[in-house]
């Protein structure tokens, strides 16, 4: 009896230790920790992780794969961040000035209240479209470091550019940003 | 009196520091249960933007009437699950209180099994026969003891 035991036992911690080195072979293998913005680190060229989300600017929801054809700043922010503040009327001015040539400023709010959101939208007239990413499931796959970060999708659906983590405007960012506009619109070839 | 005491001093120690049911919810036992979604840890250690403005709208919802419950599913509905401290009693999530009970039970089960085992193992022996020396001698001892 106590032999059967010992090897009932024994095969249980097996099981448990195979268990245990699978998750590891998994996580190593497949896990897609950091998103995209961690294999556009690797320079791998990656397309745009597509997302549904409910919309802040108006009733409905806007997919991502909806703008297909078009050029795409997505750029993730939240109502208490005080750099979001400061890039948003920049981003309302991109919008404006290549708008006619095919691209979208795609605003994704994270971690905030939605009134919240919907009040900094009127504050600051933004015309662009703004979804609503409360749960965070987009931004993680997204690789989100923080906010306020912006990408740039290509006419394509690839992600394009540097990721600007930080306000679009700040001296640091701004040929990155114009870069990433360009490319986005393929204006460079 | 004494018992009366003693059993009252019992019932504090297991609520520990639960608040007596019917009393009111404060702030802080709220911002105790609920998790900051961009530090991760509970409201009451955060001082992030959003945490201090999560910790504002408890007040405000608690001020205008509303029970415990209703806060926490109106934040769960504005970040999802992730801002509960301790997971769902339901769906997958129920598999976080489930797993552990579990294990404990099949680990209970385990060390209740091999001592079975032993003690019967050990009763099915048969005693060591004594050497004829020592056994004389044991004799000799309980003799003068008895005498």
């Amino acid at each position: 009896m106590t032999g059967s035991v010992q090897r009932v036992g024994q095969a249980i911690a097996l099981a448990g230790v195979a268990a245990l080195l699978g998750l590891l072979v998994w996580k190593v293998a497949f896990d897609r920790e950091g998103g995209v913005a961690a294999d556009l680190g690797r320079g791998k060229l990656v397309n745009a992780p597509a997302f549904t989300l409910d919309r802040l600017d108006r009733e409905g929801r806007l997919s991502l794969a909806d703008l297909r054809g078009k050029a795409v700043v997505v750029n993730f922010w939240a109502s208490w961040c005080i750099p979001c503040r400061d890039e948003a009327p920049v981003l309302q001015q991109t919008y404006e000035r290549y708008r006619d040539q095919g691209l979208v400023v795609l605003g994704v709010d994270f971690n905030d209240f939605r009134q919240d959101a919907r009040r900094f939208i009127d504050r600051f007239d933004l015309t662009y479209p703004v979804v609503f990413d409360g749960k965070g499931s987009t931004a993680g796959r997204w690789g989100l470091r923080g906010v306020p970060e912006t990408f740039f999708v290509d006419r394509s659906g690839a992600i394009v550019g540097e990721p600007i983590y930080g306000p679009v405007d700040s001296t640091r960012n701004r040929v990155a940003y114009e870069r990433g506009i360009a490319l986005a619109l393929g204006a460079v070839p | 009196m004494t018992a009366r005491l003693a059993a009252l001093v019992a019932t504090a120690f297991v609520l520990g520091g639960a608040p007596p049911s019917g009393a009111a919810t404060t702030p802080s036992d709220l911002e105790a249960e609920l998790v900051c979604p961009t530090c991760e840890t509970t409201l009451d250690q955060s001082d992030a933007p959003v945490a201090r403005r999560m910790k504002q709208i408890i007040r405000e919802r608690l001020a205008a009437g509303a029970t415990e419950a209703e806060i926490k599913a109106e934040l769960v509905d504005q970040f999802g699950d992730r801002v509960l401290a301790e997971p769902p009693k339901s769906g997958f999530d129920l598999l976080a209180w489930v797993v552990p009970l579990g294990l404990a039970g099949a680990g209970a089960i385990g060390v209740a099994a091999l001592a079975w085992s032993w003690r019967r193992q050990r009763s099915a022996e048969p005693p060591l026969p004594l050497d004829s020396v020592v056994e004389r001698r044991i004799d000799a001892e309980l003799d003068r003891f008895d005498g």
